[in-house]
């Protein structure tokens, strides 16, 4: 893709593009029209360019993005360095054949979140946060996390349910927010998808009583250490209106929870996180 | 807006054959007389003589939410029938997880059913012609193919939509949609939960314009959709 022509483009459709950007708003629209398909390597100049052009002394104006983009990229280091560690130990840790590759798919990918974030982060003028040191063992309540399979899979578990309600829970502040929303919720169904996984896995395994879904605030897992992750989920009300058994459908309330996945607010997700930082 | 809509008596006829002449013809000209007001209301084009069988979606949010709509019906009316024929072989975890999928999707159709109230377009009636119920490849290759759909229709309406309330709405069905491609992909095929069709090298899912995934999910449908008063930016 040719750079000099999506400024070309955006300058032609709005010439005073560099002096009109006084609301949030249009700061996010500053990601819309680069194109997706557009390569990591290439990301960074292309964001990095119109921001610096566009915000230089108005820095207060990028903030909520930027601010949005750090702290899921804090969310994608606790889980690309959890699967790493994990990955490391080896087939005593996650058994080879099917395991090994599904964890490795899911590794994969939040090493992906991590370094797609990063780049969009130094792309909008923003410095990338610091990785954290983590402690996986949650200050020793998951002392077995690199020793015990179920244990592993039980944090994943955890991990990957609070990743999907941690990108929800500020989706209503990027509202209108162009390809950077986009972006959010194409990693936020990615890690949706792992979570049906390790659901399964943990499932096949007997480790725990879960479906690929979450039902009402049951975690699955024998340890209230997780439950923060959890609850709110036994929600069924949506919009005010009653789920559970709507239009005199035989909606149980298992499956009006289940039906929908419930946000975190920030607050709640560094709090949970917070344990696993050193 | 007027309200338009068939009684909830007459919305019984939603699902697949066995439509009586009556209620269909009914269905039609409700149909019909609803898109001519979305349309005209819209565009105020008078030469528009939309085809009787052919719903409009309308515009803005109330379009976006439509167009889920529209995509609930289609994954709701699918799985009612793989449950009540079900494929031959199918284990008794299958036929509770993907019971447990089709309740979901009666609850996101009932939902926004609700939701849109006299806004709602009307029941859509599907076609189904493609799909033998009996086989599990069958069944499976177009859960799949619904849920993928579903994921991507989501991901690319989200830019569409203005209101934070109706975006976080979307965002709470998405990641069960997602959470559902994962096991049918699975269930296909142990570890394609997120494999490289639908997950780039970024780690990003897919997203698809309406246009994209209506022209997909017509195949599947007897009713016509028109989506060009969406947003599309």
């Amino acid at each position: 893709m040719n750079l000099h022509h999506i400024f070309g483009v955006l300058e032609k459709s709005d010439p005073e593009v560099y002096q009109r950007m006084d609301t949030r708003r249009k700061a996010l629209q500053r990601f819309a029209g680069i194109g997706r398909s557009l390569s990591l390597t290439a990301l960074p100049f292309a964001l990095g360019s119109l921001f610096q052009k566009s915000y230089a002394g108005t820095r207060n104006i990028t903030d909520t993005p930027v601010e949005i983009l750090n702290y899921a990229l804090t969310l994608e280091y606790l889980e690309s360095e959890f699967y790493k560690a994990g990955i490391a130990v080896g087939a005593a840790l996650v058994p080879a054949g099917a395991p090994t590759n599904a964890i490795g798919t899911i590794s994969a990918h939040e090493t992906a979140h991590v370094a797609f974030l990063t780049a969009a982060i130094k792309a909008a003028g923003g410095t990338p946060a610091n990785k954290p040191v983590f402690d996986f063992t949650a200050k020793g309540t998951f002392a077995t996390v690199f020793t015990s399979y179920d244990t592993f899979l039980a944090v994943a578990q955890t991990f990957e349910d609070t990743g999907v309600r941690a990108y929800k829970g500020r989706a209503a502040e990027l509202v209108k927010g162009g390809d950077l929303l986009t972006a959010a919720l194409n990693i936020h169904s990615v890690e949706a998808r792992h979570a049906s996984h390790i659901r399964q896995m943990r499932k096949a395994n007997n480790f725990g009583d879960v479906k690929p879904w979450i039902t009402l605030k049951t975690s699955g897992i024998g340890s209230a250490a997780v439950q923060a992750s959890y609850d709110g989920e036994e929600n069924t009300k949506q919009a005010n209106i009653e789920i559970t058994n709507i239009n005199s459908t035989s909606i149980s309330a298992n499956a009006a929870s289940e039906a929908f996945d419930e946000g975190l607010t920030k607050d709640q997700v560094l709090a949970i996180v917070k344990n696993f930082i050193v | 807006m007027p309200k338009t809509n068939p009684s909830a008596g007459e919305k019984a006829i939603v699902v697949e054959g066995g439509v009586s002449a009556l209620s269909r013809r009914k269905f039609l000209s409700y149909a019909s007389v609803l898109s001519g007001l979305l349309v005209g209301a819209s565009a105020c084009d008078k030469d528009d003589n939309p085809s009787t069988s052919t719903v409009n979606l309308g515009s803005g949010d109330l379009g976006i939410l439509n167009y889920a709509y529209a995509l609930e019906q289609l994954e709701a009316a699918f799985y009612t029938k793989v449950i009540s024929s079900q494929y031959s072989g199918i284990t008794s975890a299958e036929t509770a997880l993907l019971t447990d999928i089709r309740d979901h999707e009666i609850a996101h159709r009932e939902f926004f059913k609700t939701a849109l109230s006299s806004n709602a377009i009307p029941a859509l009636e599907v076609d189904f012609s493609s799909i033998n119920f009996g086989s599990k490849d069958s069944v499976l290759a177009t859960a799949k193919a619904f849920e993928d759909l579903g994921v991507s229709a989501y991901n690319g309406a989200g830019k569409l939509i203005t209101s934070p309330d109706y975006l976080v709405l979307a965002g709470k069905i998405v990641s069960v949609e997602a959470r559902h491609a994962a096991y049918i992909r699975d269930l296909i095929s142990n570890g394609s939960f997120a494999d490289g069709t639908v997950v780039d090298a970024n780690g990003l899912d897919k997203s698809r314009t309406p246009a994209e995934v209506l022209a997909i999910a017509s195949t599947y449908l007897k009713t016509k959709i028109n989506a060009n008063n969406l947003p599309t930016s």
